[in-house]
């Protein structure tokens, strides 16, 4: 672009060779800035991926220090202990979060895809205030909820269970408006009326019309909430007791604090650590995999 | 943006009924199919509506009435209305101020260095189509994709003297290192953490806004004279302020209820984080270690009206680059 404009001006040649030269070691200083920075966000991660391969003591003392691997590789040997350590508990953690990030971010994502849908295309009386009341709730700040929640379940006898979980995972308000404002411009109205007109009845226009054009959303949408329900650690924290009920967040955390308060057998570094780059690597892999989808989808909400 | 929107629903609304109202003039059938068919808005909307209530109005509202209600032994197990006597004692308990200066404070910090970093790697990245751009463009990101428990975990150990590279690192320069996990240190720590975790999730959307920009804005800059820098502060950052103030809002109702980061860390840095560190975590022991859930749900309550008072004022302040008028 740049080139193309300077080439252009004959007589301005010397400046643009002064020109392109600085922005050569601009690109450079750029890239080293962008190599320190990836380094940064990189190194915790590499040395999960190092640690997963070391023994209990030898994340302690280790031929390789904390970020290289020792002479002993010991991964077969963790994930086994993953396995074997309290009959395997880990993987009922894991598949726990599973059903958690599923049923939170499946439900809350389809729940918000009708309603968004709604708000944008039907001018139903209130729809000012209800719009108005769901922006207010993006600001009530979720945790201040977590308590009156726990005793409301508490009361009805939901606590420690499954839907003590998934139930409040389900309300997405920042969703709804993500869908409400991509409708808005994804879906013409003009669209609408004419299979109206062609006698198609409102659902049938929103699962045959409407739903293809807001796949983009859709998976945003779906990222968003199933990250969410994946992360969340102060509400499982709260409404569950048994241990084979937790997410594998709750779990680990468990793990730490045993292994922190010392008695011997209970501390299990190597699981910890082994545990923790397991299950943070479906989340990676499904952001890798979705690339194209989310990246333009994530400014949705700003683009007007 | 609410009503901007709304303004434009109306424009089209209007556009679309301007055919239909020279016959509809004729027969009121027409507007009579029309409005019956806006109910259909309200029946998409039901499903969530009832989740709203269920678990944010009814919570909200039954904090509220346990926030001017006491339960206890003194009270013989009976719920007493108490009026604001909670919030009195919220309002002058060393504890829970302490605990809001504390959040404010991380506020202060975190905040402008997270949205400061993840501008800056925006704006960077923007300029650049190279391999290694797009490469570290989702390496700042990964973290996004690990949970705040996770990541609090990792940078435990790395943090800790006996697990840690640290020492290794500083060796290098012939320095001792500090220790991360002391009471002098851990606020810095735990900025760290957030900073991690968070600046890869508010790039992605700021460059996701710089890359909606018409290129040929800039050139239209450059041939004015003006520079890269120049471009990236007058034209790109006014250009995606409309995302800036959303990430900021994020930002800002993210750390007051900081909780997550502090309580997985407390385990390892023994001492250093107190059970109370922040209001969150006042409300959680108050209500699981003392069974106080009154006094709890009026801190967190009280809690929830700082953080929409603060996200309000900020939007106030910020309306003209928000959009939001």
């Amino acid at each position: 672009m740049t080139t193309d404009l300077e080439t252009s001006k004959a007589p301005q040649r010397r400046t643009r060779r002064a020109g392109s030269s600085s922005k050569h070691s601009r690109r450079i200083g750029s890239h080293a800035f962008l190599l320190i920075m990836a380094l940064y966000f990189v190194i915790p991660l590499w040395f999960l991926i190092v640690g997963s391969t070391k023994s209990n003591s030898g994340l302690f003392v280790g031929s390789g220090g904390a970020l290289w691997f020792n002479d002993n590789f010991n991964l077969v040997e963790n994930v086994r202990g993953l396995f074997e350590h309290q009959g395997g508990i880990y993987w009922i953690w894991l598949r726990n979060s599973f059903i958690y990030a599923f049923a939170g971010g499946v439900g809350a994502t389809v729940l918000a895809i009708f309603a968004g849908y709604g708000l944008a295309k039907y001018r139903f009386r209130g729809r000012g205030a209800y719009f108005t009341v769901l922006l207010g709730s993006v600001m009530v700040p979720l945790t201040a909820l977590t308590i009156p929640t726990f005793v409301l379940l508490s009361d009805i006898g939901l606590i420690n269970t499954m839907w003590a979980v998934i139930l409040p995972s389900l309300l997405s308000p920042i969703g709804v408006y993500l869908i409400r404002v991509y409708s808005q411009d994804a879906i013409p109205d003009e669209m609408l009326d004419a299979g109206r007109v062609d006698g198609a009845g409102e659902l049938r226009l929103f699962f045959r019309v409407s739903l293809p054009l807001l796949r983009p959303a859709m998976v945003t949408v779906l990222l968003l909430t199933t990250v969410f329900s994946w992360n969340n650690f102060f509400l499982p924290l709260a409404v569950l007791r048994d241990t084979d009920l937790l997410p594998v967040t709750v779990g680990l955390n468990q793990w730490q604090a045993l292994s922190n308060a010392g008695a011997g057998g209970e501390q299990v570094w190597n699981l910890i650590v082994t545990g923790a780059l397991v299950s943070i690597i479906p989340l990676i892999a499904a952001f890798l995999g979705l690339q194209k989808y989310w990246q333009g989808g994530l400014s949705l909400g700003s683009i007007k | 943006m609410t009503t901007s929107s709304t303004a434009v629903d109306r424009a089209a609304g209007s556009a679309a009924s301007g055919q239909r109202s020279t016959r509809s003039r004729r027969s009121s059938s027409t507007s009579t199919i029309d409005s019956k068919r806006q109910w259909w808005g309200w029946i998409f909307t039901a499903p969530f509506t009832v989740v709203f209530v269920l678990f944010l109005i009814v919570p909200l509202a039954y904090a509220f009435w346990m926030s001017l209600h006491n339960k206890g032994l003194a009270t013989g197990g009976e719920s007493v209305f108490v009026g604001v006597d909670n919030y009195v004692r919220a309002f002058t308990d060393p504890v829970f101020l302490e605990g809001l200066l504390r959040v404010a404070k991380f506020v202060a910090v975190m905040v402008p260095i997270q949205i400061g970093l993840a501008l800056l790697c925006a704006l960077v990245l923007d300029t650049l189509a190279t391999r290694l751009s797009k490469a570290s463009r989702l390496l700042i990101f990964v973290p996004y994709a690990v949970p705040a428990v996770i990541g609090a975990l990792m940078w435990g150990f790395l943090y800790s003297p006996r697990f840690g590279p640290a020492q290794d690192i500083f060796g290098l320069f012939g320095l001792t290192a500090p220790d991360f996990l002391s009471s002098s240190m851990i606020f810095t720590s735990l900025v760290n953490i957030v900073t991690w975790q968070w600046v890869g999730y508010y790039m992605i959307i700021i460059y996701a806004a710089l890359r909606t920009i018409d290129p040929s804005v800039y050139e239209a800059a450059r041939i004015d004279g003006a520079g890269g820098a120049q471009i990236a502060l007058r034209i790109k950052v006014p250009m995606v302020s409309s995302s800036m103030v959303m990430v900021v809002i994020f930002s800002l109702i993210g750390t007051l209820q900081f909780f997550t980061e502090p309580t997985v860390l407390r385990s390892v840095a023994q001492g250093a984080i107190p059970p109370d560190y922040t209001p969150n975590m006042y409300a959680y022991s108050l209500a699981f270690s003392y069974s106080q859930f009154n006094y709890a749900s009026t801190i967190a309550f009280a809690l929830g009206i700082f953080v929409f008072i603060g996200s309000y004022i900020f939007l106030y302040l910020t309306r003209k680059q928000s959009g939001l008028k």
